[in-house]
């Protein structure tokens, strides 16, 4: 089981001193926060994506490049990549260069954005949400796993005779979450692909959770995959810990009661009965967080929403020290009790490599001239 | 036709009355009397739920403020869209409709209430806003694919002491037969119609070859 932590890159002010960090800060504070959580023993670092202000979570690969040339172990993903709005074949181009790049560190998370404007930024239409998705993807999938590619769509300019490159690193694509909080088609598409399935679940109530993970794993095992437990199932969170409950309570809610997230709405006590936000000791977090595979089965990745709520960073890295220190380590055991043998682990690229038999260079050279064919099967033909 | 084990309909009242009591709930009691004996008269038994808006007042700010309903939101949300007929009155303020009655049917899905009979009331201090249902109450159902009966009632504050029977024959006359005539035709569509069957899209997803397909 793999847990790590997500960020949305938002901009916020700490309502305790009236604070705004500048643009600059947050951007050097995300990285900060990656390299503590490779540092404190958690699995994977994963960033959103967001095209306006208050978020500075633009051009994820070139965060993710930077923390991957500063880190060594854990895992760059996405929370999300915003496959409605962005240019499949940008998609495919930058992570397979991360993934070269990062010796196979990468994996991301599908999402379609709630940003209305987005949308017409990028030339497309929110009305369009779930068909951009399934086209976009639909193409993606095959720029990863096809040399050359003959496409058209409704949403895209045509291929005729393209190659994406970098080609995959040995020749295997960066795996693939989907994340989606409300709609079923997602669920579907995750499931119809053997994906994973990545439910965002820090604003619902787990029995809607519950219904979404349900019915990933029904469709994964319809469509082939394997049985509905050995689906790849992730789930969201957040937290704030003190070693006494009240301390932490008295300390978050400053910056609860006005976060743009939670802020005017629910009470603190509300919100955390509704949903997985827990404020409290690290062992509230653990008791929390182990019961959930009682609701979604046994998972494989759990994400945790630290820099939350305008929280200045010495504070982030300090929760995440206490997250990898003294509750991951007792969930990774709490969780791989009683997990059946049949169970998998999230792929990585080391296991989707094992699984492929092995590694194999797949550059894709210039084709020759005269021949029209790559030069070692030109050299072949004469 | 009614057969049996169809013999059943469940009835949804809203009220967005905000005192107690408010005269809000009160037609929309009466309302509901009245459906209840027209339906029986077509062989129909009422399962009735009410619901006070009052109650989830904060519970929906919170809803449109976070997302997500509160579980008692949650199930009061369920009882409308599941059910096979709405009756529901709100208070004319300020030319239309309460800010809290819009927003209960904010936080329902769009096509939630798709087909489903609708009786509409309204209260106010005089007949003067009684144009407010047809100006915007039944603009909101009609953009919401309900069925929205062809009677909607109006009652001011000097319905409450109107006569109601006083052309010598018994018939009801003036709040109480409006009351009367919306009922019947509510009756008509509710007692008329199949039970609604809750469209869950959990069970049955869209097949991924169709949503490919489509594009």
């Amino acid at each position: 089981m793999q847990f790590g932590i997500f960020t949305v890159g938002d901009v916020t002010t700490d309502p305790t001193t009236g604070r705004t960090p500048t643009e600059h800060e947050r951007i050097k504070a995300t990285v900060a926060i990656a390299k503590k959580a490779e540092e404190a023993g958690l699995d994977v670092f994963a960033t959103g994506e967001h095209h306006n202000p208050p978020f500075i979570a633009s051009a994820p690969t070139t965060t993710l490049a930077y923390i991957g040339a500063q880190t060594e172990r854990i895992i760059l993903s996405t929370a999300t990549t915003l496959i409605t709005t962005t240019d499949p074949v940008l998609i495919a181009e930058n992570y397979a260069k991360l993934q070269h790049l990062t010796d196979g560190r990468v994996d991301l998370m599908m999402g379609r954005g709630n940003t209305g404007p987005v949308y017409p930024w990028f030339g497309k239409d929110i009305r369009d949400g779930i068909a951009l998705a399934v086209e976009n993807y639909a193409l993606l999938h095959r720029l990863w796993r096809e040399d050359v590619v003959d496409w058209q769509g409704r949403f895209r300019t045509p291929l005729q005779g393209f190659t994406s490159v970098p080609r995959p690193l040995d020749g295997v694509p960066p795996f693939v979450w989907h994340g989606s909080i409300r709609s079923p088609e997602i669920a579907e598409q995750a499931a119809y692909y053997g994906d994973g399935f990545f439910h965002n679940n820090i604003f619902w109530p787990m029995s809607h959770t519950k219904q979404m993970v349900g019915l990933y794993r029904r469709r994964f095992e319809h469509y082939g995959h394997g049985p509905a437990d050995t689906a790849i199932v992730g789930l969201g969170g957040q937290v704030f810990m003190r070693p006494n409950s009240q301390d932490a309570v008295r300390e978050f809610r400053p910056y609860f009661d006005v976060a743009p997230v939670y802020g005017h709405g629910p009470s603190l006590e509300e919100f955390t009965e509704q949903t997985p936000l827990t404020v409290g000791s690290p062992q509230q977090v653990i008791d929390r967080y182990a019961a959930m595979r009682d609701h979604v089965g046994h998972y494989q990745r759990q994400l945790f929403l630290m820099d939350h709520a305008g929280l200045p960073l010495d504070v982030v890295l300090e929760q995440i020290e206490i997250l990898g220190t003294e509750v991951v380590p007792v969930l990774r055991r709490e969780m791989a009790t009683g997990r059946p043998a049949h169970i998998p682990d999230a792929p990585t690229h080391a296991s989707l490599v094992e699984a492929a038999g092995g590694g194999r260079d797949t550059t894709v050279h210039a084709v020759d001239d005269v021949t029209g064919k790559a030069p070692e099967a030109a050299e072949a033909s004469r | 036709m009614t057969t049996p084990g169809t013999s059943t309909r469940r009835v949804a009242v809203v009220s967005a009355g905000l005192r107690q009591p408010s005269s809000t709930r009160l037609l929309a009691d009466r309302l509901a009397e009245a459906a209840g004996t027209q339906l029986a008269a077509r062989g129909v038994d009422v399962d009735l739920r009410v619901l006070e808006l009052r109650e989830y007042a904060h519970d929906l700010t919170n809803h449109l403020l976070s997302g997500f309903p509160s579980p008692s939101l949650g199930e009061a949300i369920e009882a409308v869209t599941t059910a096979d007929g709405l009756i529901t009155v709100s208070p004319i303020f300020t030319a239309s409709y309460s800010g809290l009655f819009k927003t209960f049917f904010d936080v329902v899905d769009a096509d939630a209430l798709e087909g489903m009979p609708v009786l509409l009331g309204a209260t106010g201090g005089t007949e003067r806003h009684s144009l407010a249902l047809e100006h915007a109450m039944r603009p909101l159902f009609t953009y919401l694919h309900a069925i929205v009966v062809p009677t909607a009632i109006y009652a001011a504050t000097s319905d409450w002491g109107a006569e109601q029977a006083g052309d010598g024959a018994g018939a009801p006359t003036g709040l109480a037969r409006r009351i009367e005539r919306g009922a019947r035709e509510f009756a008509d569509f509710v007692a008329g119609r199949e039970p609604r069957q809750a469209a869950d899209p959990f069970a049955v997803p869209t097949p991924f070859e169709q949503l490919l397909a489509e594009n």
